[in-house]
């Protein structure tokens, strides 16, 4: 038996995806740039593909830029950005929270003379309008925010900072890291006054290898990647074309099942009501959180352990906060948890595939774990 | 022309009678640990032992990697064979040394002639090859007191060889020389530098890692299999027996005192350890423990972990400091390893304060609540066996 409960660290690739993939490479392999009828054949899918990503976020296709991967996204909006913006102010306004892809660049960037200021998160793993309203000033070149945290599920009001950006008197780009997010809520880049923001194919039932970059049709940034040209000049090198046509048929896939989100929520409530009859394991994840994610705390048992024991049983999770020795996640602690719940925190995260009977596995696997100790 | 491998044995040397049975102990893992890289002819001759491939494509910068991890090895050279003229010995010096004649200022060329019938003698072959090089190294200059390299020719039964200097072997004893012993290994730093010290004075290692999963992973156990293939480059292949521990730690954590903990443990890990060493015919365990490095590790916490032993324990490491071990671990590979952060045998059970000053008999009487035989049997007979090369 194997039950897959990390889907926020990566999918098991659909049957459409996997096919795409294999047709990329044993029939359609030709570079969608070169100029016989392969390469055009290859260039078709290609720009097919950019309209199927584009469709869930009501965008048009030309605004999808294709990247490598989530991480590589979220480098080309953030250094892209700066680029541009360089000379009109030198001040960032970020989360505590963000991923390493975002978090790193902000690092690099700090250490090259620009300020960053990382809000941190409340009780409920959440950053509010009002503290990005009291960070942000017309000095401000870029805000960069996640749409979903990946370890608590909490959902930021990214949609709302864009009015700030503007009643601030800030001429700010405004970047969502929606990897974890894109298909799974709410995402309209126009409306939401989004101006870019990075997806990735693997989350959503593609394969490993490509990622998508928006960018709002009036948004000019430089590139920061040199080379062939491709992808308008944005994001140089090959397309990767069997991850990029997996990412289509998965997301095509993905559209057609049209209740996946209220299908999530009935897992994720049918989940939190089983650990309700578990005395000792608590909820971490805030109640609005997106249905996708949920953290809870095994008392007494390190997330490591409980990671270990599931996987004997065949049941896949993470261990709750990416924490390494000594450094503590910081979503977790800045909800006020104490240092033993933030320990033994586990993530469970769910795809549109899981099931009740799993989580009634999950439960009878957890009732074993906590005679362990 | 023809490249051939010399080899000094050290410590070997000083042996008395029972010098020849070290050397061919040697001459056997040589050959096994070159085994795959083609044919090749090993001869002992005095303290020398020559390695000629029988082929010119032989890969001789593998061999010589190789060679530099096996013990017994004081040091080896790579040396040009050649004729035994002087014409094709001038002609070949110059374009064999020179990688390495061209890294240095100054120079003495030695002779030796084993075979008197040669008719120069062996200050004149000296003087005419020093010659010859500084013809074709304009910039060198002879210093015979405070070289930076000597070049040594010897002319011997069948060739003349022509060497630079020599790199420095791993010392030690050859493996297999040195008797077999079981060492209790972790994922850390210490217990594979400790393997290694004891492979290098000859010992044939047997290793016993303790598994506690759920609370090892998987990985925990890929750690350790990693960590001995690098000390196994060193001493040879190696038997692992991965031994299930994790109800042994839930016992004592059920039914001991938890301030004894980790010293009830470690007196289960001796037991079985010495138990598995028996049968696998070892005459000694192997520990990383050094004095006081954690609390498990003071001088009555080590005897009263001893105190089951029934054969000798051996702890290398016994008055290093960390770093003294560390810097070892960096030089054979295995510290990038030990430092990957997947937990070993259990943090999970440490206790807050563990007794650093125990008393045996206070141990003896709380392990009084274990069927320390039958858990002992029970982890002897779980232990799985793996051959780490």
């Amino acid at each position: 038996m194997e039950i897959y409960f990390d889907n926020s660290a990566t999918t098991k690739p659909c049957q459409a995806a996997v096919e795409a993939a294999v047709r990329m490479m044993t029939q359609e392999y030709a570079n969608p740039s070169s100029l016989h009828r392969g390469g055009f054949e290859a260039q078709q899918i290609l720009e097919g593909s950019r309209g199927v990503i584009a469709s869930p976020l009501g965008c048009e296709p030309k605004c999808i830029y294709f990247t490598p991967s989530g991480t590589v996204a979220n480098n080309t909006a953030i250094f892209s950005a700066v680029r541009a913006k360089r000379h009109s102010g030198s001040k960032i306004v970020t989360t505590a929270m963000e991923h390493p892809s975002v978090s790193r660049c902000m690092d690099f960037l700090e250490a090259s003379g620009f300020e960053v200021v990382r809000l941190k998160p409340d009780r409920n793993g959440n950053v509010s309008l009002e503290e990005f309203s009291r960070a942000i000033d017309p000095t401000t070149v870029l805000v960069s925010v996640m749409a979903v945290n990946n370890e608590v599920g909490s959902v930021l009001p990214f949609d709302g900072v864009k009015d700030v950006i503007k009643r601030n008197g800030s001429q700010a780009f405004l970047h969502v890291d929606a990897v974890q997010a894109y298909m799974k809520t709410e995402l309209a880049p126009e409306k939401q006054g989004i101006d870019l923001l990075s997806i990735s194919a693997h989350k959503v039932h593609a394969i490993k290898g490509a990622g998508a970059l928006y960018v709002a049709r009036d948004v000019r940034i430089k590139p920061y990647i040199l080379g062939g040209g491709q992808e308008n000049g944005l994001v140089s090198g090959t397309q990767a074309m069997p991850a990029i046509a997996a990412f289509s048929a998965a997301a095509d896939e993905l559209s057609k099942m049209t209740d996946r989100i209220e299908k999530v929520k009935k897992i994720n409530s049918y989940f939190k009501e089983t650990i309700k009859g578990f005395d000792f394991v608590s909820l971490n994840s805030p109640d609005n959180a997106c249905p996708f994610i949920v953290n809870i705390s095994v008392k007494n048992i390190p997330s490591q352990v409980s990671v270990n024991f599931f996987s004997e049983k065949g049941v896949y999770v993470s261990a709750g906060s990416a924490c390494s020795k000594g450094h503590r996640s910081e979503v977790l602690t800045s909800m006020g948890l104490d240092s033993k719940r933030i320990d033994s925190a586990v993530r469970i995260s769910f795809g549109v595939y899981n099931t009740e009977e799993e989580i009634d596995y999950f439960a009878e696997c957890l009732e074993e774990l906590g005679k362990l100790l | 022309m023809k490249e051939i491998i010399l080899i000094k044995n050290g410590e070997l040397a000083l042996k008395g009678l029972n010098r020849s049975s070290f050397e061919s102990v040697m001459a056997k893992n040589i050959k096994r640990r070159l085994s795959d890289l083609g044919k090749i002819d090993i001869k002992c001759q005095q303290s020398t032992m020559v390695l000629e491939p029988a082929d010119s494509g032989y890969d001789i910068a593998e061999a010589i990697k190789r060679l530099s991890k096996i013990f017994g090895i004081a040091g080896f050279q790579r040396a040009a064979a050649v004729e035994k003229d002087m014409e094709v010995i001038l002609k070949t010096a110059p374009e064999y040394l020179k990688e390495q004649m061209e890294k240095v200022k100054t120079f003495k060329v030695e002779s030796k002639r084993s075979d008197k019938k040669f008719p120069l003698k062996s200050p004149e072959i000296s003087r005419d090859v020093g010659e010859a090089l500084l013809n074709s190294f304009p910039h060198l200059t002879v210093d015979v007191h405070n070289p930076d390299i000597t070049v040594t020719v010897e002319i011997r039964d069948k060739l003349a060889f022509i060497r630079g200097d020599q790199i420095k072997g791993a010392g030690g004893m050859p493996v297999g020389t040195g008797g077999k012993a079981a060492i209790l290994i972790s994922g850390g730093i210490d217990s594979p530098v400790a393997a290694w010290m004891m492979a290098k004075r000859g010992v044939v290692l047997d290793a016993v890692h303790f598994a506690s999963p759920p609370f090892t992973s998987p990985q925990s156990e890929q750690k350790v299999h990693d960590l001995l293939s690098t000390v196994a480059k060193y001493s040879g292949g190696i038997a692992l027996y991965t031994v299930p521990f994790t109800h042994i730690q839930q016992e004592i954590r059920a039914k001991c005192p938890e301030e004894l903990f980790t010293l009830i443990m470690r007196r289960f890990m001796m037991r079985i350890s010495n138990e598995i060493a028996v049968k696998t015919d070892c005459s000694a365990l192997v520990t990383g423990e050094s004095i006081g490095q954690v609390a498990s590790q003071t001088m009555w916490a080590l005897a009263c972990t001893d105190e089951v032993a029934k054969m000798p324990v051996f702890r290398p490491l016994i008055a290093m400091d960390k770093e003294e071990i560390i810097s070892i671990s960096r030089k054979i590979e295995t510290f990038e390893i030990s430092i990957r952060p997947y937990e070993d045998c259990c943090t999970v059970f440490t206790p807050k304060h563990p007794r650093t000053r125990p008393k045996p008999e206070t141990v003896r009487e709380a392990e009084k609540a274990l069927d320390i035989e039958e858990l002992v049997k029970e982890a002897v007979e779980g232990a799985r066996l793996d051959i780490i090369t």
